[in-house]
């Protein structure tokens, strides 16, 4: 790889950079992302990703229901949001270009094929001027680039058709990126080798492509500067770039392993979760046992199956199959079995807008089944966080004998970041002891203080006894239908999930432990309400940030909390189901600050925010 | 196994909550034989399962001194599937009705029987949901003038062995609650069959939909209206042992023996045949004016159980790969370390 830089050209180090690629959903535009990311990652820059991408696999080429994103933000500094405007564009055709021109800052760089600006490019994209020429990217460093020839041009002793030859067009792309921020491309040949292992003309020609596109670099002096961010300074360890998805599958063999029990997942695909199955199906070495269920129903109760024969059984969906699961998770309500029930939220309602984010499930978790029926509520702060908050619920899944929800979202299932890989003999214990003495023994018996039943999985000699969704006598099991003992069970269950407090710990506000304002947030608003409070502290305003992981049971503290702050404002991307539990529950003047685009809060959106609040 | 059995009897089946069916439900004789067959099949009892949804017969759990799990409308399939992937080895089987297994529950009955899970099914159909207090089924005849439908129902019900092998069930069995030695003796075959094995039983509801089987199983009437299928043996009913099922075509006709007609021209029944038509067509019987009702295995088939090939592609992974390894799997793909 030719490295030697032109003596004329700069090279500047600088602390950050936000870089979106964009194009159709058929130009590689998440691969391209992808690896882009990987190398940086690799190189100890922090980093966060936003893949955004459409529902349809293959909306018509070149327009504008076809546009996929891939927006990535390193630095050497922390990093906690994908970045709210962009450096650097990558615009594969003018759909592309319309949909994302309005991110780039101003004098930001510009890159476009201009090979795909034909009168037809420009129809299918609703454009009737080409944008190119009509002034339209003034404000813009715009480099235009024949993307596609130049692919062609490089790749023409391959002996490949046009088409495959276009198709390593995204690879010269990202070549050029790689020269633009002084990145090697070694990461990337390995992943080509491994991908496309049995198709050796098409890892020769990526390479060749990506290569092609360094050297354009190089060799057109288009650029007069490059840039160096160096690496972050993150806690020493060992690190691997993971999305919320992936970091929930680790999280559950995890768990596995720390609890003894074999790991089965019932799931039926759904945007966004489907990746979680396709991962754990991969482990099955580790014992695990993934079923594909015919519906959402089925998953659900394949998985309280499972429970009752003794597994580590979870299932993952997202809103429409949440709502598909609800009457089989009462049942595990009634019968007591350990689960977890995983919810990727998604845009809705109905179908909704499924490759979208959306926080607006909560409710749906806490209240969306008939009847009392409490479960304890976690959600994950950031992609990593999935990682633990997976083995979170599983332990307390366990302990207390009690279905538990996880409330993920789109943005942390497909969004990266550095992830310490943790040490496996610092991980928590918490194995697991069937109930197999006969003596004493009541399917319904309590333990004092998690109020758990016994686990009794059958098989187990002398423990042979019924469970079912009607309702039964304490202690006993026996079905029972008398007024008083249905209120003391009503009342039991709910004092079960209560004593989940006792995993809770207390919560400590980041930033200011008292003062003007508090932020309450829940699942991927973290990063966004992080990164603005931090610039927002430095000019001298006393706020905290409290970062709820368990939303029931809530914190202990919380309450206390709550009330040494003037303002509370919790943003949320719904209409406001956090702020109304506070409010109802401390009867505090908390006020939302809601975001329902299927887009995650930008950083400067939270800054005004505060603004606003304390003008 | 090198520890002896204990010496079951009906008695040690029998639990002591109160049996709750409706005095002369046709669901007590089904009971009866499920608690004397299970003490003969060689199985531990902590080894039993019985799985449940909602109706009248799934209630059947409380009332077996086994494992048992009442569970939710018609989803006792899908819990058992996934019991069965985590404990292959439990004897796992489904109490259900027709509107558990066929209305609400209809989608897990089908990819049960698709994927052959090791499953015992013991549908028992009335006709009617008894539990909501009468209204129509989706086996009610068209026409059943149920609380839902005062003016009689308009659609076609199932023709639930017809449903079974479209579903590419593996065992395919008819029995009636109130022939207790044909009734157990379906079910010992039911218990030896290693797939799913799916026994429709004609059950009586008194209340709300009495005598829906009276004109097969009367005394006066069941030898001419019912056939009863003997692997191995000629298809010949009637009080008189005189009529006979032999093809025509591609379809089956009622022959009388005698005149020229042999017991050599009828079809002999082969309930492991591998075309899945044969079995088809006997289960289109009773829709025939003329024909008989078939009761017994309509087929029974080998194939691969589900939970025994998923279970063996876990193991074979292990054996391959070795047991994973938690460290391995965490710090995977790519990683650089920061010092």
């Amino acid at each position: 790889m030719a490295t030697a830089e032109a003596p004329t050209r700069k090279r500047e180090t600088i602390e950050q950079a936000v870089i979106r690629f964009c194009g159709d959903s058929g130009d590689g535009m998440q691969i391209t992302g992808s690896q882009f990311t990987n190398t940086v990652a690799m190189y100890g820059n922090d980093i966060a990703t936003f893949p955004d991408f459409p529902a349809e696999i293959r909306a018509p080429a070149g327009t504008l229901p076809g546009v996929s994103g891939f927006q990535l933000h390193f630095a050497s500094g922390d990093v906690y949001t994908p970045g709210d405007a962009v450096d650097v564009l990558i615009a594969m055709n003018p759909a592309a270009l319309k949909m994302n021109v309005a991110d780039l800052k101003t004098n930001g760089i510009l890159i476009v094929n201009t090979d795909n600006f034909k009168e037809i490019d420009l129809k299918k994209a609703q454009i009737t001027v080409s944008p190119l020429e009509d002034g339209s990217l003034q404000g813009y460093r715009l480099f235009p680039v024949a993307l596609t020839k130049l692919t062609r041009a490089a790749l023409k002793d391959l002996g490949l058709d046009a088409k495959s030859m276009d198709r390593c067009k995204n690879f010269f792309a990202l070549g050029m990126c790689y020269w633009l921020y002084n990145r090697a491309m070694d990461a990337t040949d390995r992943y080509l080798d491994d991908k496309f292992k049995t198709k050796p003309a098409l890892v020769e020609a990526n390479k060749l492509a990506m290569k092609a596109g360094y050297s354009y670099c190089e060799a057109t002096e288009a650029f007069q500067t490059s840039y160096e961010i160096p690496p972050a300074k993150l806690p020493p360890g060992t690190y691997r770039n993971i999305n919320g998805n992936s970091a929930l599958a680790l999280g559950f063999v995890a768990a596995s392993r720390q609890s003894g029990l074999p790991l089965f997942q019932g799931s039926y695909p759904i945007t966004p979760a489907s990746d979680i199955l396709h991962e754990l199906s991969m482990f099955k070495s580790f014992g695990v046992m993934t079923f594909q269920a015919e519906d959402e129903i089925a998953a659900m109760t394949s998985a309280i199956g499972a429970a009752y024969g003794g597994s580590l059984a979870i299932t993952t969906t997202s809103g429409p199959g949440m709502a598909l699961k609800m009457e089989a998770i009462g049942l595990a309500i009634a019968v007591e079995l350990p689960m977890v029930i995983c919810n990727i939220q998604r845009g809705g309602p109905s179908t909704g807008l499924p490759t979208k984010t959306e926080q607006a499930d909560l409710f749906q978790a806490l209240y969306g089944r008939n009847s009392e029926a409490p479960v304890p509520v976690l959600a994950p702060s950031t992609p990593g966080d999935c990682f633990w908050i997976a083995l979170e619920a599983c332990r307390i899944a366990l302990k207390y004998m009690v279905p538990v929800i996880i409330l993920s979202d789109g943005y942390l299932a497909n969004g990266a970041e550095p992830w310490k890989v943790p040490d496996v003999s610092e991980l928590p214990d918490f194995k697991v002891k069937f109930r197999t003495d006969a003596e004493g023994f009541m399917p319904y018996l309590r333990h004092p203080e998690t109020l758990a039943r016994a686990w009794a999985v059958p098989g187990t000699p002398g423990l042979e006894h019924r469970v079912g969704g009607l309702e039964k006598q304490d202690v006993t099991g026996n079905v029972n239908y008398e007024p008083l003992n249905h209120e003391r069970m009503v009342h039991l269950r709910a004092a079960k999930v209560a004593a989940v407090v006792q995993e809770v710990p207390d919560v400590v506000p980041a930033g200011d432990p008292d003062g003007d304002l508090l932020f309450v947030g829940w699942g991927s608003t973290y990063g966004a309400i992080t990164a603005a409070l931090r610039s927002a502290r430095g000019q001298g305003k006393r706020i905290g940030h409290v970062h709820l992981r368990h939303l029931n049971p809530l914190p202990r503290n919380l309450g206390d909390v709550l009330g040494r702050y003037k303002k509370v404002v919790v943003p949320e991307m719904n209409m406001g189901q956090l702020v109304w539990l506070l409010r109802a529950k401390y009867l505090v003047d908390a006020e939302g600050f809601n975001k329902i685009q299927g887009k995650p809060f930008k950083q400067s959106e939270i800054e005004a925010k505060i603004e606003e609040v304390l003008r | 196994m090198t520890t002896t059995l204990p010496v079951y009897t009906k008695k040690d089946f029998q639990t002591d909550q109160e049996v709750r069916w409706c005095p002369g439900c046709g669901d007590y004789a089904i009971l009866s034989a499920v608690q004397q067959v299970f003490p003969e099949l060689g199985v531990p009892r902590e080894k039993f399962v019985v799985v449940s949804g909602i109706g009248c017969s799934s209630r059947f759990p409380y009332y077996m001194n086994t494992y048992g799990f009442h569970t939710i409308h018609g989803r006792a399939p899908a819990v058992a599937t996934g019991l069965k992937l985590a404990r292959p080895e439990l004897e796992v089987w489904i109490a259900t009705g027709d509107g558990d297994a066929l209305s609400i529950g209809g989608n897990h009955t089908i990819h049960m029987l698709r994927r052959n899970v090791g499953l015992k099914v013991l549908l028992f159909n009335n006709r009617i949901y008894g539990l909501t207090k009468g209204q129509y089924s989706p086996t009610s005849e068209t026409g059943k003038k149920a609380k839902s439908t005062p003016y009689g129902s308009v659609d076609r019900p199932f023709n639930v062995l017809s449903l079974a092998l479209g579903a590419e069930a593996t065992f395919v069995a008819r029995s009636v609650d109130v022939f207790q030695g044909h009734l157990k003796a379906t079910l010992r075959k039911a218990a030896a069959h290693r797939g799913s094995a799916f026994v429709e039983i004609l059950q009586n509801c008194n209340i709300f939909n009495d005598g829906a089987w009276d004109s097969l199983v009367e005394k006066d009437v069941k030898e001419d209206h019912l056939i009863q299928l003997e692997h191995g043996q000629p298809l010949i009913f009637g009080k008189n042992k005189d009529k006979g099922i032999r093809m025509k075509g591609i379809d089956l006709e009622v022959v009388t023996l005698g005149n020229g007609v042999a017991e050599s021209d009828l079809i002999v029944h082969d309930e492991r045949h591998p075309n899945p038509a044969y079995a088809f067509l006997l289960s289109r019987m009773e829709a025939l004016p003329g024909f008989p009702t078939p009761l017994g295995v309509l087929r029974a088939v080998d194939a691969p159980r589900y939970e025994e090939g998923a279970n063996q592609q876990v193991q074979e992974l292990i054996a391959r790969k070795g047991p994973g390894d938690l460290a391995k799997l965490l710090s995977g793909g790519d990683t650089w370390e920061v010092k």
